[in-house]
């Protein structure tokens, strides 16, 4: 083969790839790095946007206490979130991995059932359930006699985590279900064979074989979690914003751009450190389940 | 007295039935095998024995006890799956000691029973290996040890070579046969490979469509089958169309220009069954031409078209000259070597 046809070898795979390339680096790593160089920009009420290179934005988020509140409170929602979608989705995905065909395919549709539906729709429902004295269900408990007072949900992180683990739902209990399709069909019978009770054969056979499912789809959840913007901006409004609520309001409301994106900045570096360092923990942790 | 013993045990689902009638006493310490084409019910059969399914009828009993009535962690049967379905999320030390866990067995004398049982089946220094690091035989190991460690009153196997290439089962039924053996634990195995049953077995239960063909050891299976089922089933047979002729004396058996004095009892239709190796080329007997010859080495098969319909024969190659092809010969066999049924006339 001659040197130039080498060559042509070569260059062959970079050609190939160069369209999706492109448009990966144009919508994508362009106006990523462009918010990052915003975040460094100066900005003034009457001034506007300076393009010059200084620490301001930065500095006031780290030392200014409101900033830590809604990042901290972010991260919290989206940690409960997390918890409540793995408690609740990665028994409903066992049980739905024991059903039989009918109801099985007739349950996993309405599992995935929130995906087909928009967010907004969907949390103003929530709304409509349990948004004040008029929600449906406060409504119904309080004629009940149950309750006095109606259950606040709106502007609560409760309902903020309620809603978002609705949504994210089906995340968790699609990787879970991923992780039991993995399981040997015999397994239970063999672990029972050896003389196990069912509560002893969950714990200690099912539960870690599917853990790296739960991780993973915790991961997932977490991240979507932490950056969801719909969920937080109906439930949670102006009252109680997020780092994602937040960033929006600097750039539409405010209009101060640059601080917004030294907000989303920070968002997107913090949650490629927690994803990324998490994920590393776990295949080190359960190399012997993954292989 | 009986050890195992299930009694009339059926298993339907729904309308249809997957086992019926099965009846079969096991003694203590004999190897048993259930021995049927996929589909004959001989899984379902010791799922039944194992507890994982319930018989529809019938009872099963161990050592005089109701088995049905105990749940099947408390059965201590050890069974080995042919997934070997082992855990993969531990070593396979800590899958041997699951069973001796789970029996509250105190830590120090589980190590050495793990060991032991592990040195037992050949892999002693593999007590820290992940089953997911090990090659098929040796996961197979690990389930037949995890399987034995808690000194099962029963040990089942449920096909436990079917996922191992050939030369590995050969080794490992040798390697079963001699463990079994040693330990003594009254064995059920249940297989499609009529040479691992014929090797590995004291009796074989021959199952076809749910129902038990026949039960006898090895060499009466495979000499004396009970029925056309089981003849074909275990190695090669010719069936041969003849009759019996009771009205002559004395009675006489005939096929095509080959007939004896009929052995008493059948009248009528029936069907000849000899075993191809027991056939021999002689003077007199069932005519037939030789269609094809191959040589295989330590005997010849011949493929014959005789009066009655095609035969095999195979000869021992012993370096005496044989037919060639397209040569007409004549087809004998001992009496005793012959099994006789009656034959339904469609």
């Amino acid at each position: 083969m001659s040197a130039a046809a080498e060559e042509r070898d070569a260059r062959a795979p970079w050609a190939l790839t160069a369209p999706a390339l492109m448009l990966f680096v144009g919508v994508l790593l362009i106006p990523l790095a462009m918010t990052v160089m915003l975040s460094f920009h100066d900005w003034g009420q009457y001034k506007g946007i300076e393009p010059v290179f200084i620490l301001k934005n930065w500095h006031e988020i780290a030392t200014d206490p409101y900033y830590a509140e809604m990042f901290w409170r972010t991260f919290r929602i989206a940690i409960l979130t997390t918890l409540l979608t793995a408690l609740l989705g990665a028994p409903e995905a066992y049980i739905l991995n024991r059903m039989s065909g009918r109801w099985k395919s007739f349950f996993l549709l309405i599992i995935l059932g929130p995906l087909l539906i928009s967010v907004v729709a969907r949390t103003l429902g929530w709304a409509l359930l349990f948004g004040g004295n008029n929600g449906l269900v406060n409504k119904l408990l309080m004629s009940a006699g149950l309750i006095r007072s109606p259950i606040p949900f709106m502007f609560t992180e409760t309902g903020m985590v309620v809603a978002l683990a609705h949504v994210m739902m089906p995340f968790m209990v699609l990787s879970v279900w991923a992780a039991l399709q993995r399981l040997d069909p015999q397994i239970e019978n063999a672990a029972m064979s050896l003389g196990a009770g069912p509560a002893t054969i969950i714990r200690r056979i099912i539960m870690p074989q599917i853990m790296p499912g739960v991780l993973s789809g915790a991961i997932i959840v977490f991240s979507l979690s932490a950056s969801a913007f719909a969920t937080p901006a109906i439930i949670g409004g102006r009252r109680l914003k997020v780092a994602a609520t937040l960033a929006y309001d600097e750039f539409l409301n405010t209009l101060n751009w640059p601080l917004g994106a030294a907000v989303a900045t920070l968002l997107l570096v913090a949650l490629v450190f927690i994803v990324v360092g998490s994920n590393a923990l776990i295949e080190r942790r359960y190399a012997e389940v993954f292989r | 007295m009986a050890y195992l013993e299930l009694d009339r045990v059926a298993k339907q689902f729904g309308a249809q039935t997957v086992v019926d009638d099965f009846s079969l006493s096991v003694g203590k310490g004999e190897f048993i095998s259930f021995l049927g084409p996929s589909g004959c019910g001989k899984t379902t059969t010791l799922q039944m024995i194992a507890g994982f399914l319930d018989p529809t009828r019938g009872a099963i009993r161990l050592e005089g006890k109701d088995l049905t009535a105990i749940h099947p962690a408390k059965r201590g049967l050890g069974i080995v799956f042919q997934s070997y379905a082992l855990f993969p999320h531990m070593t396979a030390a800590e899958n041997v000691a699951f069973g001796l866990e789970m029996r509250n067995v105190p830590r120090s004398e589980r190590a050495e029973r793990v060991r032991a049982a592990l040195a037992m089946v050949g892999l002693a220094g593999y007590e820290d290996r992940h089953p997911r690091r090990m090659s098929g035989g040796q996961q197979q190991r690990v389930a037949l040890a995890r399987a034995l460690v808690i000194k099962p009153s029963v040990l089942l196997l449920d096909e436990p070579l079917s996922n191992l290439d050939a030369k590995l089962r050969e080794e490992m039924q040798i390697e079963l046969r001699q463990i079994q053996r040693t330990i003594g634990t009254t064995t059920i195995l249940v297989t499609h490979d009529q040479n691992e049953a014929m090797s590995l077995s004291d009796r074989i239960v021959v199952m076809s469509q749910g129902r038990i063909e026949q039960i006898g050891s090895p060499q009466e299976t495979y000499e004396k089958p009970a029925s056309a089922f089981v003849s074909q089933f275990l190695g090669k047979t010719n069936d041969f169309a003849g009759a019996i002729d009771r009205s002559v004396a004395p009675a006489q058996l005939m096929a095509g220009s080959w007939s004896v004095p009929a052995p008493p009892g059948l009248n009528g239709p029936v069907t000849v069954s000899i075993r191809p190796e027991r056939i021999g080329f002689g003077d007199a007997g069932l005519g037939a031409k030789i269609v094809t010859r191959i040589f295989q080495g330590n005997h010849w098969l011949f493929q014959c078209e005789s009066e009655c319909g095609p035969a095999i024969v195979i000869r021992q190659n012993d370096g005496k000259a044989q037919p060639v092809e397209g040569e007409a010969v004549r087809l004998t066999w001992r009496s005793e070597d012959m099994s006789v049924r009656a034959r339904d006339v469609a």
